[in-house]
């Protein structure tokens, strides 16, 4: 089955064609200078931190989450410091890759509701470079908040104050590694209603090696070992991260935006 | 340099088992519009997003000055400004805030260029407001205030005209005239004529 254009209308008069060639685009390059990728990406990122401030319930919420579960511990199992400073890098880095997944859910669902990502992707702007800039978004949102909080839940664990500038360090970098797995996740599930299960299927097996490294390099910053291994390897988990994961995200993206 | 065309070649489009788009086939000229017309269901949003390149079609083609779009998907899409049947506006920020952040992405965008299509849109007065705030009319406005700073060649339409008053109406057809009169393309998918004004319109009726 075939449907044609009709002419209806009129169509142009010679004068008025006359008109429109004379301000062909060809002839008349735009008025208005194409924003660089880098400064589009800026102006995404700067969208995301102050959305985020305006529903300030949905920034507390992993923070919460993070600091409810670790004074948790010391209730359920024992008051005695030197018993929870053995559980303490395991504890620190489970609350914070829950904590991390919780926030995940928010990082594309309303944008995808109400057709940002779709003019994200119709931009003509790199779409890599606007998933970068959200997924920034969201670590300097739960990420660098659940680091800087880290010491806090450290020291009621147990943990001895020596210790803390290296965890605050190896959890701002893995929370890094986890909001680029995350974003991933979080993009493929992005046609899936009701998509926290299953993204949480799909992101906590990636997110194996930043738990088994990060907490590692905890336990080895709480027993004064070099630490430097462990948190090299999460170091190059972040750029290998930083790398593809935008590249991926935006593909699914692009895919569930179909 | 040829004149800018949108060809669009017998286009199919399957979505799961329905059969969308049969065999759509039309061309528009630089300075004209296309209104595309049907039932609800007849897919209209769909023909859209096809030609956007956001849909991929089982058959067929978009071309835009004799090419494929999908040999460089980006460089069309800065030549082109959709705007689906919900304005792609975050309630949390202000109408001004929205249009500074979506259109700055694409643009730079100058405040009093921002305050001039405000105020052609007749949505001055609540451009502080915070978008969840206004209705839907209103919010549809400052998506077509938007639509007023894209001075790129081609515009997609969905529904351009939904929740508008008599004289946000002939706000449509104003901007649509303008677009046409600097050398713009149209298409526009449309429930009602588009208002007096608009010249050399063709029609396309998708059958239901």
């Amino acid at each position: 089955m075939r449907s044609g254009a009709t002419q209806v209308g009129h169509a142009l008069s010679a004068r008025e064609l006359a008109a429109a060639e004379a301000t062909a685009w060809v002839d008349n390059p735009a008025p208005h200078q194409r924003a660089s990728a880098l400064a589009a990406a800026r102006l995404a990122l700067a969208r995301d931190l102050r959305l985020a401030f305006r529903k300030r319930g949905q920034l507390v919420q992993p923070l919460a989450f993070f600091a409810l579960v670790t004074m948790l511990f010391p209730l359920a199992i024992s008051p005695e410091l030197a018993r929870l400073r053995e559980i303490a890098p395991g504890v620190l880095w489970v609350a914070a890759l829950l904590a991390s997944l919780l926030a995940l859910e928010f990082l594309f669902r309303d944008d995808a509701y109400d057709g940002t990502l779709e003019q994200y992707a119709l931009s003509g702007q790199s779409l890599t470079w606007l998933m970068f800039a959200k997924t920034a978004a969201h670590w300097l949102l739960t990420g660098l908040p659940l680091a800087l909080m880290a010491p806090l839940a450290g020291l009621s664990l147990g943990v001895p104050a020596r210790a803390l500038p290296a965890i605050v360090a190896a959890i701002a970098v893995g929370t890094v590694v986890l909001s680029l797995i995350g974003s991933i996740g979080a993009a493929l599930t992005l046609g899936v209603k009701r998509s926290g299960a299953l993204l949480s299927l799909l992101t906590l097996p990636l997110s194996l090696p930043v738990l088994i490294f990060g907490a590692r390099a905890t336990q080895l910053a709480v027993g004064g070992g070099p630490l430097g291994p462990p948190l090299e390897l999460l170091g190059a988990l972040a750029v290998l991260g930083v790398t593809l994961a935008p590249l991926a995200a935006a593909a699914a993206v692009r895919i569930s935006l179909e | 340099m040829p004149a800018q065309t949108l060809e669009v070649e017998n286009l199919h489009l399957w979505r799961g088992e329905r059969h969308v788009l049969r065999g759509v086939h039309f061309s528009v000229d630089q300075g004209s519009c296309l209104e595309v017309t049907g039932a609800n269901g007849s897919g209209k949003t769909s023909l859209l997003r096809t030609i956007c390149g956001l849909m991929l079609p089982e058959e067929g083609r978009v071309l835009w000055n004799s090419e494929d779009i999908r040999r460089d998907l980006s460089a069309f899409h800065a030549s082109l400004a959709y705007l689906g049947h919900e304005p792609p506006l975050k309630g949390d920020l202000s109408a001004r805030e929205n249009l500074r952040y979506w259109i700055g992405i694409r643009q730079q965008v100058h405040a009093d260029a921002l305050d001039a299509a405000l105020a052609r849109a007749g949505a001055r007065a609540w451009a502080d407001r915070l978008v969840r705030t206004l209705s839907a009319g209103q919010r549809r406005r400052v998506a077509l205030a938007g639509l007023a700073l894209l001075i790129v060649p081609l515009w997609l339409l969905d529904e351009p005209t939904t929740n508008l008053d008599t004289e946000g109406q002939q706000l449509v057809g104003s901007l649509i005239a303008d677009q046409l009169a600097r050398g713009g393309t149209v298409v526009a998918a449309v429930h009602h004529p588009l208002a007096a004004g608009v010249r050399a319109v063709s029609r396309l009726e998708l059958p239901p």
